[in-house]
């Protein structure tokens, strides 16, 4: 077991050196791309950048499965944990979504973001393996907690996908132009930005609404009741009626657009803080970080 | 309304207000949960503008549910909705964290006063949360009765007629079929309907449409959110809980002066609590180390119970995530400790008190903190704090700690205090708690009597008053018993809220017109396809259904 913990951590170390050459390689396509005329074409190096990924990828799941069995449990028991799953299905969303539209052009942000977000919960939130408490034994957790990490996977592709939309939309309005904006070129219209951006948090609300309510119904088996403002249950209220309003957003006149866009990197802004500040400094019943 | 396709609504008199939920031009509906049908119309693009001096009083009105229920406001109130959830996560809130409003009174008195006069501390009560969220529901029910309305007449009425022109249509393909013009429209119809569209030919036309059950679903979502929200507001004055502390041999009967505390909704009847008790046998804690942090930590909780109800008793585990179902309330079990058994008596050898003590622990070595009052049977009032550690162990500070919640060393310390308790003057007094202001310090911590009990052993009060003994020990649990009726009515409106999100999310309206002309013996189909939300599959779907009919090398677009 001592050896599985420790080659779980080693594949967690390699995956970000993976993580990391590809992020470079995504970075050096699109700088590439900026100065060629036609700009949508990829380079060879995105294949590369692609291919490390997908290698990285694999030694992720290597990394969470490990822990898994080490542990004798669902990986994502504590804050290392949800990170370490939760940026194996950020990427696994990324590269999942690849069959259905092209959407390399957003792989130097989700690659640093996947590379940033396990760095800091390896160095910083890293817990050994220990039993679950009482209050963690449950098929709940199973389902709340998985839910949660795929929400959370689509609302990090959604919010790059927002992000490009907001970076396309004032260079189409030539208010980013030069060198430096350039390689904007290689990303689609900010139209079509946009209604991938939506299609994707949709996909993560649903699976947040599932959280919500998957959470509820644990919190009425452990503390009695299913609903009671917990500091962590607020929250994931708050990221619930942020994306519905971004949903909403969508069919308003003067919404549209730019300000949908902002309002979904919000929303994916509480997401971020819901894990980390209200995990880590508000007082509640959700104690789970093991830190 | 229905009659024109969605392309042409923009300019309809009655789509004209882009910003109504109800009536967003369907254009704007692209992929959203919102409306994409006109409600109900507008007669006058600028009834309800401020412009009209002469707004009288039903003008207003109008105006105000115009405002209300449009879609701009019902976003601002979701953003205000979120927004305002935030300081009930910031400050302590007396539902879920009364001890947590106790101490910041302590701490800061002055800003208690004003944050209280905010509500602060009732954040999800508070008349400024409540008024965002009854208007944001007055806002939705005011989109729902008008689009249901719509909706339940679309629904049984044949697809739009047949645009003028098809230039303004997402979608459109030009094809020969070799056959004559019924034949023709016949094949396409035959063809929409296999893919599930609603159906109608007329004249030398077919008009399609599907996924009706979009809207359907859109529809049903927020009905269900009303329904959680009435639930709410109906059953939950039916609901009670109490809490309760049961030390292991005693019973608790499921009746109101059993419980430490009670909170009951606004209809409680007391007639409604269920005769039933419940028997705590043994209670069993397991642990393990944490190595990595070198302290003990709890893997399990097991209360072995014996319920009675009526005649029959059974044994019955209560654990944590496994409440207990008994006459219609749910038991959960929310804590534990130990509970010492302390014998007092008088010098003549008589019992003057002789129970288990419930002692709160403080730390995850289970190190607690009791109260023991005697307010008879002595030649004083005597008063207690006591602290238990279950394996005591001495620091080198000359202080004792508990170094494992285990009893492997359980040992009782006391601060003794003779004179006034405080119980005679009516006021309940906190049975935790021990208030030594009329009291005086006779023995333990700061004296020269130091009273330090292992299990079994007896101390001498100073003064002759006569003896303590650290008698026995048991453990405890504290409980959570509720009744809560509007689990049932959410559980079945959550239950169709995600139904009618994943219904509604998984569904494509579109429409489809086909034109037949003769061209000689064979015929020309025209066809038009329109999607009410982002669909991007619209044409390869349209062209999967031409390919039913003809080979697709043949088409033009």
């Amino acid at each position: 077991m001592e050896n599985l913990v420790a080659y779980s951590l080693l594949a967690t170390y390699s995956t970000m050196a993976l993580y990391t050459l590809a992020f470079v390689l995504f970075t050096v396509d699109l700088a590439l791309r900026a100065d060629t005329e036609a700009g949508q074409k990829p380079t060879r190096w995105l294949r590369s950048a692609m291919a490390l990924l997908i290698l990285g990828w694999v030694l992720h799941g290597v990394a969470t499965v490990t822990r898994g069995i080490a542990a004798a449990r669902v990986p994502w028991a504590n804050m290392f944990e949800f990170g370490l799953t939760a940026t194996f299905v950020l990427v696994g969303v990324f590269l999942g979504v690849q069959f259905w539209r092209d959407l390399r052009f957003v792989g130097a942000f989700v690659s640093g973001l996947a590379l940033l977000a396990l760095g800091i919960v390896t160095v910083n939130f890293y817990v050994d393996v220990v039993p679950l408490p009482p209050a963690l034994q449950s098929v709940w957790l199973v389902i709340h907690v998985c839910v949660a990490v795929l929400g959370t996977g689509f609302f990090a592709t959604g919010a790059a996908i927002s992000a490009a939309q907001i970076f396309q939309e004032l260079h189409e309005e030539k208010r980013l132009s030069g060198r430096n904006w350039a390689f904007l070129r290689a990303f689609p219209e900010a139209t079509v930005l946009e209604t991938l951006a939506y299609r994707i948090n949709v996909i993560g609300f649903v699976f947040w609404t599932f959280t919500l309510v998957a959470g509820a119904i644990w919190a009425e088996r452990a503390w009695g009741r299913y609903w009671g403002w917990d500091t962590k249950e607020v929250w994931t209220f708050i990221i619930w009626i942020l994306f519905a309003a971004y949903i909403h957003s969508r069919a308003t006149r003067g919404w549209r657009g730019r300000s949908a866009a902002i309002l979904s990197l919000v929303a994916f802004g509480a997401v971020i803080f819901n894990y980390t500040i209200v995990n880590l400094f508000f007082k509640g019943l959700h104690v789970y970080s093991g830190l | 309304m229905a009659s024109l396709p969605p392309s042409d609504t923009s300019g309809h008199e009655g789509a004209s207000s882009g910003e109504r939920i109800g009536g967003q031009p369907a254009d704007l509906d692209k992929d959203t949960l919102s409306f994409d049908t006109p409600g109900a119309p507008r007669k006058n693009r600028n009834a309800g503008a401020i412009i009209n001096p002469r707004l009288g009083a039903l003008g207003f009105a109008r105006f105000v549910w115009r405002l209300l229920t449009s879609m701009r406001t019902a976003l601002i109130l979701l953003v205000l909705l979120a927004v305002a959830a935030i300081p009930g996560s910031l400050v302590p809130q007396r539902s879920s964290d009364p001890n947590g409003v106790v101490q910041f009174r302590t701490n800061d008195p002055e800003l208690f006063e004003f944050y209280d006069s905010l509500s602060l501390f009732d954040t999800y009560t508070s008349p400024w949360f409540s008024a965002i969220y009854l208007l944001l529901f007055i806002s939705l029910i005011g989109c729902i009765l008008p689009r249901t309305s719509y909706h339940w007449k679309v629904l049984f009425e044949a697809p739009p007629a047949v645009p003028t022109s098809f230039a303004r249509l997402e979608v459109t393909r030009t094809h020969r079929v070799e056959a004559d013009l019924n034949a023709a429209l016949d094949a396409a119809a035959a063809a929409l309907r296999s893919a599930r569209y609603r159906v109608v030919r007329e004249g030398s036309a077919v008009r399609a449409e599907r996924g009706y059950m979009r809207e359907t679903g859109n529809l049903v979502f927020h009905v269900a959110l009303v329904g959680i929200l009435a639930t709410l507001g109906f059953a939950s004055g039916f609901g009670w809980s109490g809490q309760r502390v049961i030390v292991e041999g005693q019973a608790f009967t499921n009746q109101l002066s059993s419980y430490d505390s009670f909170n009951p909704g606004r209809f409680f009847d007391e007639n409604a609590l269920e005769p039933y008790g419940v028997r705590l046998n043994t209670f069993t804690p397991e642990y393990v180390m944490d190595e990595s942090k070198g302290s003990w930590m709890p893997i399990d909780y097991t209360a072995d119970v014996t319920v009675t109800e009526g005649q029959t008793s059974s044994g019955a585990a209560l654990k944590v995530n496994e409440p207990l179902s008994v006459g219609g309330t749910s038991m959960y079990l929310l804590g534990n400790g130990f509970a010492p058994e302390i014998t007092v008596r008088a010098p003549d050898g008589t019992v003057v008190f002789q129970q288990p003590v419930v002692f709160l622990s403080q730390d995850a070595n289970l190190t607690s903190l009791g109260v023991v009052k005697i307010p008879d049977g002595l030649a004083e009032q005597v008063g207690m704090k006591g602290f238990f550690y279950p394996t005591a162990t001495m620091l080198s500070s000359g202080a004792l700690a508990s170094s494992n919640p285990e009893p492997l060393n359980p040992t009782l310390t006391f601060n003794i205090y003779t004179g006034d308790l405080g119980l005679d003057q009516g006021v309940p007094r906190n049975v935790y708690e021990l208030n030594t202001d009329d009291m005086t310090q006779i023995a333990g911590r700061h004296t020269d009597v130091d009273v330090e009990l292992a299990l079994g052993d007896s101390f001498e009060l100073p003064g002759g008053l006569g003896t303590i003994e650290f008698s026995g020990l048991r453990r405890f649990i504290g409980v959570d018993i509720q009744h809560d009726p509007t689990q049932l009515g959410v559980g079945i409106s959550t239950a169709l809220a995600i139904a009618g999100l994943l219904v509604s999310f998984s569904t494509r309206r579109r429409r489809v017109w086909v034109v037949a002309t003769a061209k000689g013996s064979a015929t020309e189909l025209s066809w038009g396809a329109q999607s009410r939300t982002d669909d991007p599959r619209l044409a390869a779907s349209t062209d999967a259904l031409i390919a039913r009919i003809v080979p697709t090398d043949k088409v033009s677009s």
